[in-house]
């Protein structure tokens, strides 16, 4: 998934040998939505030996879905993406920047705090393989963090002259080098002034701009030497007096670069007349002040990167410089810094680009660097709603912010968990967002019938109703194969599926020929307004009607509901004849229970069931069913003249 | 009633409340991600001052379980029943002393279907209640299980009990359990008969919406609470009659409808809560 970002070129792509597959065999392959299906195969090769087993192995990029500490990064940034999407747009200028800073803060927090599980369950394994895992996570997730940071101070809250290179002090001094065990070090020491790292602490003090911590170290040395009181003081003096761009509005930057053009050239007063010459260390750190970029790099080891070099230039030589001349700074620094010793990685030519204000670059550097696309999408969203993304139509027609949260969120469609995430990412991708949901809802595997239902659910609030149908088809056939024939119906009836149901209905109606009673009672009785669905599934509910009247001796409602099944065809021809014998108990009885009309009604269907047979020597031959009909004939004979004299009694009386 | 503040888990889960044993620490067990977890909810005698409760759940031991964990309940102060959209119970042990936890027991495919293709044949247990030693599954092959906690065989099994799928199960009395289904469906089984019908079958009228959870009264043995898919609380009185008392709409129907249900009956209040909204 990580793969190349829109119109990227072809360069060094990696080769993955498939794990298992046999050399000298041909490999043909299938896209699939997440993955590559991947078989050995002949293809044309006739006579190679005996046919084998071939295997299909699925391939995967994207690993990192699965990596169990990465979940929390996922669920929580899900959840400020929704709050995001969901933000007032009403809000402007100030409180909607503000608003925009917070959810970008929110963001980082997230990957800060997925970098402390990572952490420790790299410290707390004790398989050096997956040590080695968690570590590299830790530093991928460190880099993210910074470039985030670097593009919500540049991009999201766009910080102004002045301001900006207060946030890039903070950015400098949370990232890079950790100089918090350096520190600790020197001060617990007994005599930090003496320590063999003081001066180096100092001076990374001076680096980043920490002036007051820097003064503090000083004082101590200066305590421990007297004889340099006086440059001690001067120095302090300096550092203490220092210009600095503030973050209210107390002065303007005109003001503040008349304060500093000032304050320089004390500094320089005091360099040129040798008042630090007899300690190298306070020369040294005097030469940083006046921003001598010599002096700044011999501290190289310090600052270990080109980005902390750029930031301590801008604040002893620009601190009033603005946004977009940092490009100017930037390239300069690394080329300073690298000395065409080594070259640049690419989290430093994502930073550059950053530098530069090309955010498109940005987001194709990462692209093609990172795993998968979490960052990506996430960030471009972000940046999208702060109206920083021109609608750069890529050339299948969505937008950059789209294309990455679909990949995004198809790359969650195969998890098993995570797939739920996925759907609200579908959500909120105006254009293409629906159709992916559609194809990918429906290969969601259905392992248990709770897991189907939070589908359904999923594709009944969004009015999916091609993919209910499909997903209650699916599980009711799989109801069907293990003979949950009561799941099965209850599926195909959510369905609406009458052609289903009419299978099933079948089915039980099978069933009831073989055994000779009904399985599923506890179905069959209790359909409801659902039996209208079908006509076999009407017919079996008031066969079984049927025959509960009949168990309940309520013989002529019986007798009524079976005429109307058969004289309203709502049984099917091939139950005609067992509606029939069914009659035949009831013709039986002592008393007469079906009219004069009914038994006409019955002798006409007899007559139907039995004229209406092409095979008329067949069915005579049967011995079986020619006595049946013999049977029937003389019942319903019996009973005509049964009824006949009953009713002519009853209407005499 | 006051607010409650709930720590991220960061997994899903299916919680179920042990009896409170009388000490302060009282773990908690959740279900996190085909993991079975071991939570301590912390001092509870540290209420704040609107009686807010302040801890913060801590893990306290885990363990792998094989496939999605569908129901669970405590059996007895240290172990917990397990059922497995796999098909299988289990038993896990907690042990105190050293935090750990490990599998006691197993019942492998306590739940299956004809069809030994689909999921390995499995069919998954959807509910489980106990009654020590006595423990009730039942699972989408339409199955009821009695095992007892010492015996490997089940003790008793009523195969084709319903012909869809039963949802959750609880004892109504020491010998009779209470079963609902996805057609709606609410019926009690005498386990001291040896036929394989129910004694009573409840439904609702109408739409055979599908339960999905049920709890009885803890001091009127005859009041029962049913949880269906479109967000309905019923309250069935079982003496009279076969339709509900009272149905209440706990949940709208526009929300995500009770899924994982869980349903408990305490002293005057009824507790449900549908994918994180509590009734």
């Amino acid at each position: 998934m990580g793969g190349a970002g829109p119109g990227a070129a072809d360069e060094h792509r990696p080769v993955t040998v498939v794990p298992g597959a046999v050399p000298r065999r041909q490999l043909c392959f299938a896209w699939g939505p997440a993955e590559v299906l991947v078989c050995e195969t002949l293809f044309g090769r006739t006579g190679e030996g005996a046919p084998s087993t071939s295997r299909v192995f699925v391939v995967r990029r994207d690993q990192d879905i699965y990596i169990q500490t990465l979940r929390k990064l996922f669920n929580e940034s899900h959840g400020i993406f929704m709050g995001l999407q969901r933000s007032e747009e009403e809000l402007a200028g100030k409180s909607r920047k503000a608003q925009l800073v917070q959810v970008s803060k929110n963001y980082r927090s997230v990957i800060r705090a997925c970098m402390e599980d990572m952490h420790q369950a790299a410290i707390s394994t004790r398989d050096p393989a997956l040590q080695g895992q968690y570590s590299t996570q830790v530093s991928i997730l460190s880099a993210m963090e910074l470039i985030w940071n670097l593009c919500e101070i540049l991009f999201v809250e766009a910080a102004a002259a002045g301001p900006l290179l207060l946030r890039l002090l903070d950015w400098v001094r949370l990232h890079v080098c950790d100089v918090d065990s350096m520190v600790r070090e020197v001060l617990s020491s007994e005599n930090p002034s003496k320590h063999k790292l003081f001066w180096n602490v100092v001076d990374i003090f001076v680096l980043q701009g920490r002036m007051d911590e820097a003064r503090h170290l000083l004082s101590k040395e200066a305590s421990a030497n007297p004889t340099s009181m006086n440059m001690y003081k001067i120095l302090d003096d300096l550092m203490k007096k220092m210009p600095v761009p503030s973050l209210g509005n107390t002065q303007t930057l005109t003001e503040l670069e008349l304060k500093w053009q000032h304050w320089h050239e004390e500094c320089q007063r005091y360099l040129q007349d040798g008042t630090f010459a007899s300690n190298p260390h306070m020369e040294s750190i005097c030469k940083i002040l006046l921003g001598d970029e010599d002096a700044i790099l011999e501290k190289k080891e310090l600052m270990t990167t080109w980005y902390h070099f750029l930031v301590t230039r801008l604040l002893y030589s620009h601190p009033t410089v603005k946004p977009m001349e940092l490009r100017f700074y930037a390239q300069s620094s690394m080329d300073l810094f690298l000395g065409g010793e080594s070259s640049p990685e690419p989290l430093d030519m994502i930073l550059m680009a950053a530098f530069e204000f090309e955010m498109h670059q940005v987001i194709k550097e990462c692209s093609i660097v990172l795993s998968n696309w979490w960052f990506v999408a996430h960030l471009t969203d972000l940046l999208d709603h702060c109206k920083l993304l021109q609608s750069h139509n890529l050339y299948f027609g969505s937008n950059m912010r789209e294309f990455l949260l679909l990949e995004y969120a198809s790359g969650l469609f195969s998890h098993h968990s995570l797939w739920q995430l996925g759907v609200d990412y579908f959500d909120h991708c105006p254009q293409y967002g629906r159709v992916y949901l559609e194809l990918h809802i429906e290969r969601i595997p259905l392992s248990t019938e709770q897991k189907a239902l939070k589908v359904l659910r999923i594709c009944e609030q969004r009015q999916m109703h091609e993919q209910v149908r499909s997903i209650c088809k699916i599980m009711a056939m799989k109801a069907l194969r293990n003979n949950r024939l009561g799941s099965a119906l209850s599926w195909s009836i959510r369905a609406k599926d009458a052609a289903f149901a009419t299978l099933i209905s079948d089915r039980f109606l099978k069933d009831y020929c073989e055994r000779g009673c009904f399985s599923d009672l506890d179905l069959i009785d209790n359909l409801g307004p659902s039996m209208l669905l079908s006509d076999r599934l009407t017919f079996l509910g008031k066969y079984r009607e049927f025959h509960r009247l009949y168990g309940e001796k309520r013989f002529p409602e019986a007798a009524r509901l079976l005429l109307t099944l058969m004289t309203a065809h709502i049984a099917p021809c091939s139950f005609w004849m067992t509606l029939l014998t069914d009659a035949l108990p009831l013709l039986e009885q002592k008393e007469v229970i079906f009219s004069a009309e009914q038994t006409y009604e019955l002798m006409r269907c007899l007559e139907d069931l039995t004229a209406g047979n092409p095979d008329k020597q067949k069915f005579q031959d049967d011995d079986v069913e020619t006595t049946k009909v013999e049977m029937l004939r003389l019942a319903l004979a019996r009973n005509l003249a049964r009824v006949i004299v009953k009713e002519g009694t009853v209407e005499g009386s | 009633h006051g607010d409650v503040s709930a720590k991220f888990c960061s997994r899903r889960s299916a919680d179920a409340l042990r009896p409170l044993p009388p000490r302060l620490q009282s773990p908690d067990v959740f279900a996190t991600d085909n993991r079975i977890s071991i939570w301590s909810s912390g001092d509870l005698g540290n209420a704040g001052l609107n009686g807010e409760y302040h801890g913060e759940p801590r893990l306290l031991c885990d363990i792998q379980h094989n496939g999605d964990v569908m129901d669970m309940q405590f059996l007895d102060q240290e172990r917990i029943v397990v059922a497995s959209s796999t098909g299988t119970v289990t038993i896990f042990r907690h042990h105190q002393n050293n935090q750990t936890l490990s599998a006691n027991h197993r019942w492998e495919k306590a739940h299956y279907h004809v069809d030994q293709d689909t999921s390995c044949g499995g069919a998954a247990c959807t509910g489980v209640v106990c009654s020590n030693p006595e423990i009730v599954t039942v699972g989408e092959d339409g199955r009821i299980n009695l095992f007892r906690a010492d015996q490997k065989d089940a003790v008793r099994t009523i195969d084709n009990a319903d012909s869809s799928t039963l949802h959750a199960v609880t004892f109504l009395r020491t010998t009779e359990i209470l079963t609902v289904n996805s057609i709606g469906q609410l019926k009690i089984w005498d386990l001291r008969h040896q036929r394989n019908e129910p004694s009573q079958i409840f439904s609702l009228a109408g739409d055979r919406v599908p339960l999905h959870c049920v709890d009885r009264h803890p001091n009127q043995q005859h009041i029962v609470a049913t949880g269906g898919q479109d967000g309905m609380l019923s309250i069935w009185d079982i003496r009279q009659g076969t339709m509900p008392v009272s149905l209440l709409n706990a949940h709208e129907a526009e929300s995500k409808g009770p899924s994982n249900l869980a349903l408990n009956i305490s002293r005057n209040r009824t507790f449900t809560t549908s994918q994180g909204n509590l009734f």
